[in-house]
């Protein structure tokens, strides 16, 4: 890297909320041509720096200097003037305009009658080739593509208004590996035309793979600055939690050292032929006391539509469901809740968190549903409970009285852990529990697990991540297009290797029945589970 | 009251959404007082004892308003709205004049009673269907209540017959009329139900839960909560209280006008919630604010009459009024006026507005 003037230097970067310093003195440099990689925990203050340089927040001590000018940012017109532009997690455009209408929303070229719609789109066009995008047809709806396709869209639109600097928000959270793929090809090439990029990732392996320098907070304070050629994955994390490992990795492999005779005793929850059209095929499905069971699949197999049946979330239109040896209907999520199930959504923010409710109140609603309105928990009971949750989950801010839309994702996650566990479930179903948060948090996730599990709660665990779904389960159940293809019972020799070959070897198979004898598909499932298998994945690192 | 515990709690009240809808109903009040310097005053009636004055006018005035805000503000709270409440008080001022007209010209208790019981029974009715539509069949509340307002009307004319019936009762009419402790007996009912509302929805869960549906139906469900009773029993209740309303309303004038009796009311009372400042979204609510709501349109109706206003120029008086004071309520507007800006959380520390001591006062 050499020692330019950086584009962008934050010096001394403070800000404050009530109650809480978000940013405490944070220095933050970025220069031409390089993908920088801001890391952290959740509640570090990643995004509250990122939100200071786009101008969101304005600053309470400190300087912002952009190309050797000093600015300060009243609003993110301000900072986009300056040339900063900003993709977020989220995909902000508008699915049913264009393609050519949404990348130059706002800068549409105009002539004396109004928006000149052939150099607009001429122009979208032109923003799209610099990304290697030529070929999309502009008119075209945006909700025709792919939610990758939008993220590269998205990042067209920021470049539309020549951007020096772009920022990167989480943008692989929602994409497979070629879609990464497709996208670092995206960033590279941006970064070898001049543009400096800020990268925001919870995927160690993306950081390594893209990123020239790294610089790491910790609970808002500025931790260091390195290349990321001269920190390892130890260190790079040790740094970001700021104590050791140790803990995270005996962890591993402790779940699977029991074996259990399955047959001979009798399940909590029985399903026989449980399905639903057009999500799940009819499935068999045996949970025992006390057990841990893992979904493992790639996106859009049928996990979390199978795990949506065992709650009554989704209602099955055949096969039955027998707990405790009797059989039951789950006809709503209430059903399930009454019946000692609890399910926490992949999907936080729509059907997780009420966000305008504090993190009390967050907390006791499952329970208070449970009982019904006519008999409110009382307000000392609801304390204790709070504060027992807060305390054994270790939530941060430990403020029950917060507004949960106030917490970081990886807090709001465990809020919502604590407010089924505070339902004492039999079978506690958890969907994408450590997807998009910290090491931290992940690991205080997974020991809940293994301590449930322990205590006699049974758990189906569902993640991407198959390292982590082969550490804590005790059997794996593998979907794939919608069906149950397989079951592992977990054991010293299981890997996330075999599970990978398990999802493979079915395609090829399937290939094979239907005639088309090709293993592409195989192979190519093999390589999507791979990748979506190994983000942060610590034990089989270091143990 | 040390200094301190009571700059907080004026603090308090500065912040509360409502604190401008008191403000505009002291400004109302000091305009009329500009034009008479006695309108404020209230007098005991030497014969029995009975306060008399613009205010207690205006108390007795605010009655129904406050009962269909109430109901109003829980069904905004979830994120729906009742347009039907008007039509509701028609029914139920219809369903009570013909009971106590074919009842006879009798004043007993049992009839009076027996006519409010029927009035409330036919609006918990239209009510239950209000709600079954929404919670059950799953149309839009906008639809399902406009729907129940178009038909409201047309049921209290086949009630009685298209005519504007009227039946004498007294203890009926006491309920509008009567004063108790010198006070009107119809605010007292309007204080005492709205306590009794307001203190079941905080001390169950049912503020939590409806806040919660207002907020984010799909995390509610999967949060256990079953929705659809809960809304049932929103409705329901809308409904009653303005069937309450209907009687407070017929009962004045012991006449019921189906054209006119609880007529655009829905109006007021929206208002009168988003005054409170409870959201149109659905959330949060504010049972305190509906309150203060309530008394604001009431005030604004009898000032527009004191001022001697013209009928045909009254809308746009109350227009005025009211557009000014959602732009007192919006965060944004008053940021211009602090000419500061604010980090985008909730300000704990905001200094409280100098002069307004004789709030607190």
């Amino acid at each position: 890297m050499s020692e330019a003037l950086p584009i962008v230097e934050m010096r001394d970067i403070s800000i404050e909320f009530p109650g809480v310093k978000a940013l405490d003195g944070v220095d933050f440099r970025l220069f031409q041509g390089e993908v920088h990689a801001l890391m952290g925990e959740n509640g570090a203050g990643k995004s509250t720096l990122i939100k200071a340089l786009t101008g969101v927040y304005k600053i309470d001590a400190g300087s912002i200097v952009i190309a050797g000018q000093a600015r300060q940012f009243h609003g993110t017109g301000d900072a986009q003037s300056a040339g900063i532009s900003t993709v977020y997690q989220e995909v902000n455009l508008v699915t049913n305009l264009s393609i050519g209408e949404n990348v130059m929303l706002g800068h549409e070229v105009r002539s004396a009658f109004g928006v000149n719609w052939r150099a607009t789109h001429k122009a979208a066009t032109e923003a799209l080739a610099r990304l290697g995008l030529e070929e999309l047809d502009t008119h075209q709806q945006l909700s025709t593509l792919s939610i990758a396709m939008q993220q590269l869209v998205a990042i067209s639109r920021a470049m539309a208004i020549q951007a020096k600097v772009l920022i990167l928000d989480e943008p692989t959270s929602s994409l497979d590996a070629a879609e990464v793929e497709g996208l670092f090809r995206v960033i590279r090439s941006l970064r070898d035309q001049g543009v400096a990029i800020l990268f925001v990732s919870h995927f160690l392996d993306q950081i390594y793979a893209i990123s020239d320098r790294v610089t790491i907070l910790r609970n808002g304070r500025y931790e260091g600055e390195y290349p990321i050629r001269e920190l390892d994955r130890h260190a790079l994390i040790s740094k970001m939690i700021g104590k050791d490992l140790s803990a995270l990795s005996s962890l591993g492999g402790n779940r699977r050292v029991d074996q259990r005779d399955y047959a001979a005793e009798a399940p909590l929850l029985a399903a026989k032929g449980l399905g639903r059209r057009g999500s799940i095929e009819p499935t068999d499905l045996d949970i025992h006391h006390g057990e841990v069971v893992g979904f493992a699949g790639l996106l859009g197999s049928g996990r979390t539509e199978l795990a949506r049946l065992l709650y009554g979330a989704d209602r099955a239109d055949e096969g039955e469901v027998t707990l405790h040896g009797k059989r039951v209907d789950l006809k709503n999520p209430a059903d399930g809740l009454g019946r000692r199930i609890a399910f926490s959504t992949e999907n936080r923010r729509d059907e997780g968190i009420i966000a305008d409710l504090t993190v009390r109140e967050n907390m006791i609603l499952a329970l208070q549903a449970e009982r019904g309105w006519s008999r409110p928990i009382p307000r000392k009971e609801q304390d204790e409970l709070v504060e027992k949750y807060i305390t054994a989950l270790n939530v941060r801010p430990a403020d029950p009285n917060r507004l949960i839309r106030n917490l970081s994702g990886g807090n709001q996650q465990k809020v919502l852990l604590g407010r089924w566990l505070a339902t004492k479930p039999e079978l506690l179903i958890l969907d994408e529990p450590t997807r998009g948060i910290d090491v931290g948090a992940k690991a205080e996730i997974q020991e809940a697990v293994a301590e449930l599990a322990e205590d006699g709660v049974s758990v189906v665990f569902i993640s991407s991540e198959l390292e982590e779904v082969v550490r804590l389960s005790e059997r794996i159940v593998v979907l794939k297009d919608h069906q149950k293809i397989g079951e592992i019972v977990n054991g010293p020799g299981v890997t996330a290797q075999e599970v990978v070959d398990v999802i493979a070897a079915h395609g090829v198979e399937a290939a094979a029945q239907s005639g088309i004898i090709d293993a592409e598909e195989g192979l190519h499932a093999n390589s999507a589970a791979n990748t979506n298998g190994h983000p942060l994945d610590l034990t089989e690192e270091h143990s | 009251m040390s200094t301190v515990a009571r700059s907080s709690w004026l603090r308090d009240l500065v912040h509360k959404p409502f604190f401008w809808g008191l403000i505009a109903i002291l400004a109302l009040l000091f305009l009329n007082v500009l034009k008479d310097p006695n309108y404020l005053a209230v007098t005991v009636n030497p014969v029995n004892g009975n306060l008399v004055g613009n205010l207690v006018d205006i108390l007795r005035a605010s009655a129904p308003i406050l009962m269909v805000a109430v109901g109003m503000s829980l069904v905004i709270a979830t994120g729906g709205i009742d347009l039907s409440v008007g039509s509701v008080m028609a029914v139920s001022g219809a369903v009570a004049m013909v009971f106590m007209k074919n009842a006879g010209q009798s004043d007993s208790i049992g009839v009076a009673l027996g006519a409010i019981g029927l009035a409330l029974l036919v609006s918990a009715i239209l009510g239950v269907v209000n709600g079954v539509l929404v919670a059950y069949v799953g149309l839009q509340p906008f639809i399902s209540t406009l729907i129940m307002m178009l038909a409201g009307r047309g049921i209290a004319k086949v009630i009685t017959e298209g005519q504007n019936t009227s039946a004498s009762n007294e203890p009926f009419r006491w309920i509008a009329n009567g004063f108790l402790l010198g006070l009107p007996v119809v605010f007292l009912f309007a204080i005492l139900i709205v306590a009794i509302v307001g203190f079941v929805v905080r001390r169950s869960a049912l503020g939590l839960m409806i806040e919660a549906i207002g907020i984010n139906p799909k995390a509610s469900r999967m949060a256990g909560i079953r929705p659809s009773g809960l809304l049932l029993t929103v409705y329901i209740l809308s409904a009653v209280l303005a069937g309450v309303a209907g009687i407070m309303s017929v009962g004045t004038v012991m006449t019921v006008d189906v054209s006119r009796t609880g007529y655009q009311i829905e109006l007021d009372a929206i208002l009168a919630v988003v005054i409170g400042g409870t959201s149109l979204s659905g959330g949060k609510f504010s049972i305190g604010g509906a309150v203060v709501g309530a008394l604001l349109i009431a005030t604004l109706d009898k000032t527009v009459v004191f001022l001697g206003i013209s009928s045909s120029a009254t809308p746009a008086f109350k227009a005025i009024v009211i557009v000014v004071l959602c732009l007192l309520q919006s965060e944004r507007v008053r940021s211009w006026f602090v000419q500061r800006r604010k980090p985008p959380q909730v300000q704990l520390d905001q200094k409280p507005v100098p002069s307004k001591q004789e709030v607190a006062a």
